[in-house]
């Protein structure tokens, strides 16, 4: 009788204070309806208050780029505020320099919205929409890297720039209950505009790698927003460094096919890194390609190659191999993905052989 | 409630700051007046919203352990009642000064979610319930620990920024020589119990 009235008495206290805390989430964090005026007028959204600006410009299809899901820990989503919204969050000031503070600028996932906003945002992020797609096609390229090609179904067609990315949502599965988005660099051909390939490499305990790889078939449905991203093909070089690491390759093949599909007065040189044999992928397309486009050079290496690859091709560390094949820096521009340190060795060795801030560009993941 | 002790509610006030301070002297809420005492800044944030935290938890649970828990001789529950009090009141209190104090929020509302699992807190209802305490009295109590944890991690962060650029001995910097510095600290509260005697 006492276990009863113990269960039953605590069950109530638990819920009446759980009511009591719904009750003043309701009353106290609701800011009734908020205007978000975006670009001086250009779309006004009138949405709820109480949410991320983030969530609340997403709930109205306007897409702010974010790696992180709104986490505060990848620093995309920034907005320009044009009237202060109060005091920067401690959560957002180490993404913010000191002009950027001064300029009004914000993390969109920490601005929670009371009142109404006045907002600037980069034009094209207005081109940004939500796909629904479905896999058509998924192909092991190497034991932990993956190609799925996506056919889109609603909208029907992409337009994008090749180099830029898609944020690919998860579905809860096994231990992970919430959807979470990933971006991933689109490896098609900007011209082939219903569809899109993704080049994914499983990270171990990467929660969408493992959904992507592990809970994904063919014929499957996923939804994914895009295109995002600012790394594409710039003006001036008359040759284009391409250097690329693993799953890295996807922008840089999206760049490469589409400056040799629009017959572009350029030299350019791939160079691909990988440790082992067993990590390369693409070769013979890329080996085909260099056979019949002259001004294209294709150099893959093995930094750790063992007897049993039977490699005859460049060895050493993709920055050696770089510094062995590029004398100079003039009319070059560097095109760069891959891991972080990836970037920053490629980066010192590029500085040393004379390239400029400026004519680098890159992507890491 | 029927036989309160006799004690001043300002006694207790005074004394529940100084002599029997919450973390120098019974040592409550040690992790975060340890790890959070680098700035005086910080520290002073995380004071101020303790003892508001302190005083807000006490109120509630006074009233739901003598008009609730007692009625219903629930007593031995107490542990597990006070805290999912607590729990729900800092969350109420962080959304209310989000909505109606928002600077006051910037300065202390990132400190609120670390205070629910502070052990003070809990000690302050447990002790107001073993020691048989009034309404006024246990208010007092609330305030008046919630003050001298305040004043303890406020002096203590001052301290440790006044020694921030002193070199130390090997395997002393950090949580070590605050440990130290603690009980010194503990010491010369323990002193002020004397002040009493005379009163």
């Amino acid at each position: 009788m006492s276990v009863f009235l113990t269960v039953l008495s605590l069950s109530a206290l638990a819920t009446i204070l759980a009511a009591v805390v719904v009750a003043a989430d309701y009353k106290l964090n609701n800011y009734g309806i908020c205007a978000i005026d975006i670009n001086n007028g250009t779309r006004v959204l009138e949405v709820n208050g109480g949410s991320s600006l983030l969530t609340s410009l997403s709930s109205q299809k306007v897409f702010i780029p974010s790696a992180c899901g709104g986490k505060a820990t990848c620093g995309l989503c920034k907005v320009t505020l044009v009237e202060s919204a109060g005091p920067v969050l401690p959560t957002e000031e180490p993404f913010l320099s000191g002009p950027e503070r001064d300029a009004g600028v914000r993390l969109a996932c920490q601005l929670k919205v009371k009142h109404d906003l006045k907002i600037l945002i980069p034009e094209e992020l207005f081109n940004i929409k939500q796909y629904r797609t479905r896999v058509r096609r998924i192909t092991d390229l190497t034991h932990d890297i993956k190609e799925f090609e996506f056919e889109l179904l609603e909208p029907g067609s992409i337009d994008f720039k090749a180099g830029q990315y898609v944020q690919v949502d998860s579905k809860p599965y096994d231990k992970v209950p919430e959807p979470v988005s990933r971006a991933y660099s689109i490896a098609s051909l900007p011209s082939e505009k219903n569809k899109v390939e993704l080049i994914i490499r499983l990270v171990p305990g990467g929660a969408c790698t493992t959904f992507m790889h592990n809970h994904v078939q063919e014929g499957d449905e996923i939804t994914f927003a895009g295109p995002f991203g600012e790394f594409y093909l710039r003006e001036g070089g008359d040759e284009l460094i391409f250097i690329a690491g693993g799953s890295g390759l996807a922008p840089i093949r999206s760049l490469i096919l589409d400056i040799l599909e629009k017959k572009l007065d350029k030299k350019m040189k791939f160079f691909f890194g990988a440790v082992r044999k067993r990590d390369l992928y693409y070769v013979d397309f890329f080996r085909e390609l260099a056979a019949r486009h002259p001004n294209f050079t294709y150099i893959p290496a093995l930094s750790g190659a063992v007897p049993e690859d039977a490699w005859d091709g460049e060895e050493g560390l993709i920055t050696d191999v770089v510094a062995r094949h590029v004398e100079d820096a003039v009319g070059k521009q560097a095109y760069l993905c891959g891991s972080p340190g990836m970037i920053n060795a490629c980066l010192q060795v590029l500085g040393k052989i004379g390239f400029e801030k400026k004519s680098i560009f890159y992507d890491e993941f | 409630m029927g036989n309160t002790p006799a004690i001043s509610p300002f006694v207790i006030f005074l004394a529940s700051m100084l002599t029997s301070n919450m973390v120098l002297v019974n040592f409550l809420g040690m992790c975060s007046f340890i790890s959070v005492s680098k700035e005086f800044k910080t520290a002073s944030g995380l004071g101020k919203a303790v003892a508001l935290v302190m005083v807000f938890t006490t109120v509630f649970n006074w009233i739901i352990y003598h008009f609730v828990v007692v009625p219903l001789g629930l007593e031995y529950l107490r542990y597990l009642i006070f805290i999912i009090v607590i729990a729900a009141t800092v969350q109420i209190i962080e959304m209310a000064m989000d909505r109606y104090l928002p600077d006051l929020h910037m300065k202390l509302g990132i400190f609120l979610p670390l205070i629910t699992v502070n052990c003070a807190i809990l000690g302050i209802s447990l002790f107001m319930v073993i020691r048989n305490y009034g309404f006024l009295q246990s208010v007092l109590f609330g305030l008046g620990s919630g003050l001298g944890w305040w004043l303890a991690i406020s002096a203590l962060a001052a301290i440790r920024e006044q020694m921030a650029g002193n070199e130390l001995p090997r395997g002393l910097d950090g949580p070590a020589i605050t440990f130290i510095i603690t009980g010194i600290m503990a010491l010369a509260f323990v002193g002020f119990s004397g002040i009493f005697v005379v009163m």
